[in-house]
């Protein structure tokens, strides 16, 4: 069975990415899966999705829960069951996987996914609070510790325990930057340079500016499709070969490890176990770089370098858009942003056009496996999933 | 005692509100449980009793927080870590009393409690924090 496609993606679509002034998370989502429904002419919509699921974080930002059944129809396809999966920022990661398990469960041929968040609109310390809902609340908020902090206090083990720097932290930023300057839809098209990011002021030290991804709002939609009929509605299908989901405990206090998240290695090894491929079969990655140390973990938690040498992979230059395993081509969460309930999805969406050879200006050549790691909040829940091209 | 106290979060808080900092101690298997818990993640089992948690400790990881949430903006830029207790327990929160730079991994420190009381909102929960030992 390995190897063996378990969903084929016949579609895809992205929303432009940045600060959406004056639209609401519904009209973000129509947009994306606008471009989803148009790339897709022999996909009748409103006949051929049986249900949808919704990655989105959190009702604070518009006062709007029930996010399900608001942009099902808004996307015009009203009546189909519609239901919004919450995993903190892995929200739309664990869409995906909810519509595997749909299309895998007879129950439904094809089935559209995707996620949405609208940050933008509100202040900082006002997003600060709402992302730090995804951690633990009497432990880490109660107790004055942000999203950045947590991220921060795994930076800080990381540096002690490997030698890790700041500098290779700042050198995420600027491949992540270099990329996205490549990306049309990223949200800060935009080179930046290491001293630049590494005179960037501090939010949660070590973690600077630049180490943070961007609050922005986007929305992205992928249809995936039982591989038997995936022919009918497109010559390029792109087959989820592997798919992993594991949970930690919510707080961060609580675990094993500061420098590594079990759940990303749990859901990593059933991915790989699934598709029959090792770390070093993968050609393209999308990783969850929420922060630059996140994006340096991730290299270790996949086994795309050994622990704690995840800071020379990135000096080395390894993960460049030229270099042996290009990592976030998109821009990742740093540049092309992180509207939370969307980077799931959007990540299978950058996926998706690296594996077709539409990812343009920032194209992989000869791309055949790609690999999404999506993570929630610091850790508590992970999800990595493998594609691969015919 | 007459009331069976529960093992809570809540709980947990309103000994620190004493000055104390307690665990639940699983009777079935003996797993200490810092924050205390009802249900034993290990064996299932809801038999509990407390433990008072020795308050010396050493630092594990630490940041300091420059851009804080609403409520905590006055008091930036602050320092937070996770120490290490007894039995493997770890707990993390503010560490106070000590310049940042002076600050390291390995360093001892003590747990120390807050006096004032909390708002009238929930939750009404003392804060503990840590000071070098
Ligand atoms: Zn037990």
């Amino acid at each position: 069975m390995k190897g063996k496609p378990l969903v084929s993606i016949v579609s895809a679509g992205l929303s432009k990415f940045g600060k959406l002034e004056g639209l609401y998370a519904r009209e973000i989502f129509a947009e994306a899966a606008k471009e989803a429904f148009d790339r897709c002419p022999n996909l009748d919509p409103k006949k051929d999705i049986k249900t949808l699921f919704v990655g989105h974080m959190g009702e604070s930002y518009e006062h709007q829960g029930h996010t399900g059944a608001t942009v099902a129809d808004w996307a015009g396809l009203l009546h189909i069951p519609a239901t919004r999966t919450e995993t903190a920022c892995a929200s739309s990661g664990a869409a995906l996987r909810a519509g595997i398990f749909a299309v895998l469960s007879g129950l439904c041929d094809t089935v559209m996914v995707g996620g949405v968040e609208k940050m933008t609109h509100r202040t900082t310390p006002e997003v600060t609070e709402y992302l730090a809902m995804a951690s633990d609340f009497p432990f880490e908020q109660w107790h004055g510790i942000t999203f950045p902090g947590l991220y921060a206090l795994m930076a800080t083990a990381h540096m002690h325990k490997y030698g890790t720097t700041e500098k290779q932290l700042a050198m995420v930023a600027v491949k992540n930057h270099y990329n996205g300057f490549l990306n049309p839809k990223a949200h800060m098209q935009k080179e930046i340079t290491l001293e630049k990011a590494l005179s960037s002021r501090v939010i949660a030290w070590p973690l600077k500016l630049y180490d943070c991804s961007l609050i922005t709002d986007g929305a992205s939609a992928i249809i995936i499709t039982k591989p038997e009929i995936a022919k009918k509605y497109t010559d390029t299908p792109i087959h989820i070969i592997g798919s992993g989901q594991a949970s930690d405990s919510i707080g961060i206090y609580e675990r094993e490890s500061f420098t590594s998240l079990i759940a990303a290695k749990i859901a990593a090894k059933q991915a790989y176990e699934m598709a029959g491929i090792k770390p070093e079969d993968v050609d393209v990655a999308e990783v969850h770089d929420c922060f630059t140390i996140a994006e340096i973990i991730a290299y270790e938690d996949l086994g795309l370098c050994k622990p704690g040498e995840g800071g020379q992979l990135i000096e080395k230059g390894e993960t460049k858009l030229e270099g042996r395993l290009p990592a976030n081509t998109s821009g990742g969460l740093k540049s092309k942003g992180h509207p939370v309930g969307a980077t799931g999805t959007a990540q299978a969406y950058e996926i998706y056009l690296q594996l077709t050879e539409q990812a343009e200006k920032r194209q992989v050549k000869d791309a055949k496996i790609g690999l999404a790691h999506n993570v929630g909040g610091s850790g508590a829940t992970a999800t990595v999933h493998i594609f691969r091209r015919e | 005692m007459s009331e069976q106290t529960q093992f809570t979060i809540e709980q947990f808080y309103k000994y620190i509100n004493q000055g104390k900092l307690m665990g639940g101690k699983c009777k079935k298997c003996g797993k200490i449980h810092l924050p205390p818990r009802p249900l034993c993640d290990k064996c299932f089992s809801k038999e509990f009793e407390w433990t008072e948690i020795p308050r010396k400790g050493k630092l594990l990881t630490y940041t300091i927080i420059h851009v804080a949430p609403t409520q905590f903006q006055q008091m930036a830029p602050y320092a937070v870590g996770i120490v290490q207790l007894e039995n493997d327990l770890k707990i993390p929160g503010m560490i106070r009393e000590v310049a940042p730079e002076k600050i390291k991994i390995g360093m001892p420190l003590t747990i120390a409690f807050e006096t004032s009381t909390a708002t009238s909102q929930w939750p009404q929960w003392p804060r503990y924090y840590f000071k070098p030992a």
